[in-house]
């Protein structure tokens, strides 16, 4: 920690969110908000006079609330930066009148109640994502009398209790009496392995966090009983067997099953558990004095924001989805970002610190070359078709194109920015855009390759790249069995999806069209999606208006973990393709060709009125 | 290559991967292989053991010397693992690698429909079709090189982020360590002693 704070090439920001990522791998630009510390940070020399002259109390978070602080305080000793740091909320005032106490008492005048928050603009090559886990809150097991009884305790709470730097100073102690208790309980798999309640992953750490603290109860007061309630206990790293049977030797009693319940004594304060041995199928009540619950690991409250912000994939567990599992577990499907720690799922330190030390080196692979080739998916205009409207600007989510709609230049694509969506190309009514390597001609041929022969018997599947492709991957690696009627044409995103191919495969006789995408959040290409909706939602009008059944056009959303859901999603299309009668594909054929006839002379008529 | 103003004309090779028998269990790649020899502007069509090997790579490379091919097909696995492969491949051999077309034998057939194997052959033809028909009408691309900025953000200041920015920083690029509270240290400072070595954490 403090290696990092003095290392010469690295700049601290804390107090400090990303709020925008744009550009692209090599290229990021990256917009943070560091909020105001109200203490210099170069100058606070972390004294501690301001701290005696505070006179506001507050529920110490980092101690969880087990201790107290100021409104002028440093998170805990060892901080880096070792600043201080004045919570305004807590604050009572910054008018001299009000207060001021501490402005007044900092010597070296670090103190600055105007002090401001800034948006920083960076530019970077490649971002890691270490944005870490959080802790299950027990709350909703009401079994556990967490937030009834006092001294039933979450593992979190206890790291505090019995760290030297902690509120007892590392005396083990209860919270109802403050004395040391006798007996003490841990419950295992706290919000971790249910189905029902919580989550159902294992969290990974809390078989060993338990094993380590019985052992330091063990080592420090031997006479303290421990009992560990357990469904299974999972000691598979190096060296973590010798800790389970160390804990062992040491008479820690371990029982497997979790207590269905837990009363508190009134009087003693003492809690009663009542558990089955299901090695030995006996019921027994276990009385002791404090119950330790190993609660497990969440992904973070803003995971949301980063997520979007970065464009990255969570897998079902809600932590962040690798490019994929074996071959790159480090690395996001976005180039340029990599994953270190718990952001990617839960692991213990050792697992953070091999995980970090390889996204380093994947950033540095990158780096070090000092060039990186991009796809060459991007978008053309053809400004002979292009009519300005001005409509490819408006939807390109990624501000690639620049039209001057008053003075009626023809659409310009700025190429570094083109991300190759091909939303615009979609979108563009006169046909003006072409998507490399993507063309409508290729798609066309694909649809007409699927629509060949037997045509009443396929469904013809649009999925996009980052997401329902991989979908779709992941039911064959999972070996997901589903009935092999689609065929699938993978663009980059499902905006690409432009009208007139789903037109055209009704009227080659597709019975079923499905177009699947991201879900809203994980679109790798920040809002396309919104107009693949749009689009499908106004085709629905069209196909109703001409007669057919718009259940015809399904629109789904499935991400890269969701391989079950692409099975499920290829079930569902087959039986409505069952239910597509021939005579309902004849008439659909014969009204698109009509409209297209119909659209296509009265265009013709349009042209030659202009000529007019 | 590909030129407007004198179409050349297209001579596509398709390569059926068996995948040992990942493929092969299901899908019979002989039948897929001959289905494919009709299809147009295919000029050439076999099937390997494992395209992605050394020899079945060169496979490729011997083909497209020897056929005189412009356009290659390889229906295998999911371009996710291994177009990088085969896009070098035949860049080796001389062809631009945006014209090489791969059609998902694998995990989006014999692996989904392991109980159909008629249907899943039938669906591998289809599969192949298209991609024979959309490498037709592929054309070369160039990719562009982008300068990649020395600067990297770690967004996190836990445990995991402190050891991605100090290995960086040490060899030599410039870290911002961005973290929410006002100290970096995350979860692990909280943490008494850690396990395995039973040691402090800060
Ligand atoms: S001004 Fe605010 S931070 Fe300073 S002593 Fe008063 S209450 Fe505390
Ligand atoms: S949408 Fe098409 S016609 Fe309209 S400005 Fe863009 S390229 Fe031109
Ligand atoms: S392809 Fe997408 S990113 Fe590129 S210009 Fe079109 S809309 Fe914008
Ligand atoms: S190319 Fe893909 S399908 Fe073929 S052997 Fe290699 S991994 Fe298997």
């Amino acid at each position: 920690m403090a290696d990092a704070g003095r290392h010469p090439n690295i700049e601290l920001l804390t107090l400090s969110e990303v709020q925008r990522v744009d550009g692209y791998v090599g290229n990021f630009k990256v917009t943070v908000l560091k909020k105001a510390r109200y203490v210099d940070e170069k100058e606070c020399t972390a004294c501690a006079d301001c701290l005696e002259v505070c006179p506001v109390v507050k529920p110490d978070e980092f101690n969880l609330g087990l201790s107290t602080r100021k409104a002028i305080y440093q998170e805990f000793p060892q901080a880096v930066p070792a600043a201080f740091v004045l919570n305004m909320e807590d604050c009572l005032g910054n008018e001299p009148i009000a207060c001021g106490k501490c402005l007044e008492a900092c010597e070296k005048r670090c103190i600055d109640y105007d002090d401001q928050d800034k948006e920083i603009e960076l530019e970077v090559g490649t971002i890691i994502v270490a944005t870490g886990m959080e802790v299950y809150d027990p709350t909703e097991l009401d079994e556990f009398g967490y937030t009834q009884y006092e001294n039933v305790i979450t593992s979190l709470e206890f790291e505090r209790l019995i760290n030297s730097g902690g509120p007892t100073e590392g005396h083990l102690i209860r919270l109802t009496d403050r004395k040391q208790p006798k007996t003490v309980a841990f419950i295992q798999c706290v919000g971790s392995r249910c189905e029902k309640r919580g989550n159902p992953y294992c969290s990974n750490i809390c078989c060993m966090n338990t094993i380590k603290d019985t052992l330091l109860i063990k080592d420090h007061w031997p006479e303290v009983q421990c009992k560990v309630f357990y469904m299974d206990i999972r000691a598979f790293g190096k060296g973590f067997e010798d800790l389970y049977k160390r804990s062992m030797a040491a008479g820690v009693q371990y029982i497997r099953g979790i207590p269905g319940d837990i009363y508190e004594d009134p009087k003693t304060k003492n809690l009663i558990l009542t558990a089955e041995d299901t090695t030995t199928s006996e019921l027994k009540k276990h009385e002791v004095d404090m119950v330790i619950l190993s609660i497990g690991v969440v992904p973070p409250g803003d995971m949301d924001n980063t997520q979007q912000q970065l464009t990255l994939q969570r897998s079902a567990d809600g932590f962040f989805l690798e490019a994929h599992p074996k071959l790159k577990p480090v690395d996001a499907a976005t180039q340029g970002i990599f994953f270190a720690g718990c952001a990617e799922g839960p692991k213990d330190i050792k697992d953070s610190v091999t995980q970090a030390g390889a996204a380093a080196a994947r950033a540095n692979r990158l780096m070090r070359s000092g060039e990186v080739t991009v796809e060459a998916i991007t978008s053309m205009v053809d400004p002979e078709l292009c009519t300005s409207c001005g409509i490819c600007a408006r939807v390109c989510p990624y501000n690639a194109i620049y039209v001057d709609t008053k003075k009626k230049t023809p659409a310009v694509v700025v190429e570094a920015a083109c991300a190759g969506c091909g939303t615009c190309s979609a979108e563009c009514p006169f046909g003006a855009i072409t998507m490399r390597h993507f063309t409508d001609e290729q798609i066309m041929a694909q649809i007409e390759a699927i629509l060949a022969e037997n045509a009443q018997d396929k469904i013809v599947a649009f999925a996009c790249n980052w997401c329902s492709y991989p979908g779709a991957d992941l039911a064959g690696t999972s070996r997901l069995q589903y009935p092999p009627n689609a065929r699938l044409i993978r663009t980059m995103c499902s905006g690409r999806v432009d009208e007139r191919f789903i037109l055209k495969a009704f009227k080659l006789g597709a019975p079923i069209v499905l177009v699947s995408g991201c879900h809203f959040t994980d679109c790798h290409y920040i809002n396309a999606v919104t107009w693949t909706q749009k689009r499908i939602e106004k085709l629905w009008d069209k196909l109703e208006s001409l007669g057919i059944r718009p259940e015809r056009l399904q629109l789904d959303w499935v991400s890269a973990a969701e391989g079950q859901k692409w099975a499920r999603v290829m079930r569902e299309v087959e039986q409505l393709r069952e239910a597509v009668t021939a005579k309902e594909i004849e008439h659909t054929k014969r009204v698109i060709t009509e409209d297209m006839l119909k659209k296509r002379t009265k265009k013709v008529k349009a042209k030659a009125e202009a000529v007019a | 290559m590909a030129n407007k103003s004198s179409p050349e004309e297209i001579r596509i090779g398709v390569f059926v991967c068996q995948c040992g028998l990942n493929i092969a269990g299901t899908v019979e790649c002989e039948d897929v292989a001959k289905f494919a020899e009709e299809l147009p502007n295919v000029v050439y069509s076999d099937f390997q053991k494992y395209t992605c090997s050394e020899p079945g790579q060169q496979t490729i490379k011997d083909a497209i010397a020897e056929h005189n091919l412009n356009r290659v097909v390889v229906a295998s696995c999911t371009p996710k693992m291994h177009e990088p492969t085969f896009r070098a491949a035949v860049q080796e051999a001389g062809l631009n690698p945006y014209l090489m077309e791969m059609a998902n034998l694998r995990e989006h057939c014999s692996w989904v429909h392991i109980n159909e194997p008629k249907k899943a052959t039938q669906k591998a033809m289809d599969l192949v079709a298209m991609a024979a028909a959309r490498a037709k009408l592929l054309e070369p691309q160039m990719e562009t090189k982008v300068p990649v900025i020395q600067k990297t953000m770690v967004i996190g200041g836990g445990v995991a982020g402190i050891q991605a920015a100090l290995d960086l920083a040490d060899a030599g690029y410039h870290i911002y360590l961005v973290e929410k509270q006002p100290s970096i240290g995350g979860i692990m400072a909280q943490i008494d002693k850690t396990y395995p070595t039973m040691d402090c954490s800060i």
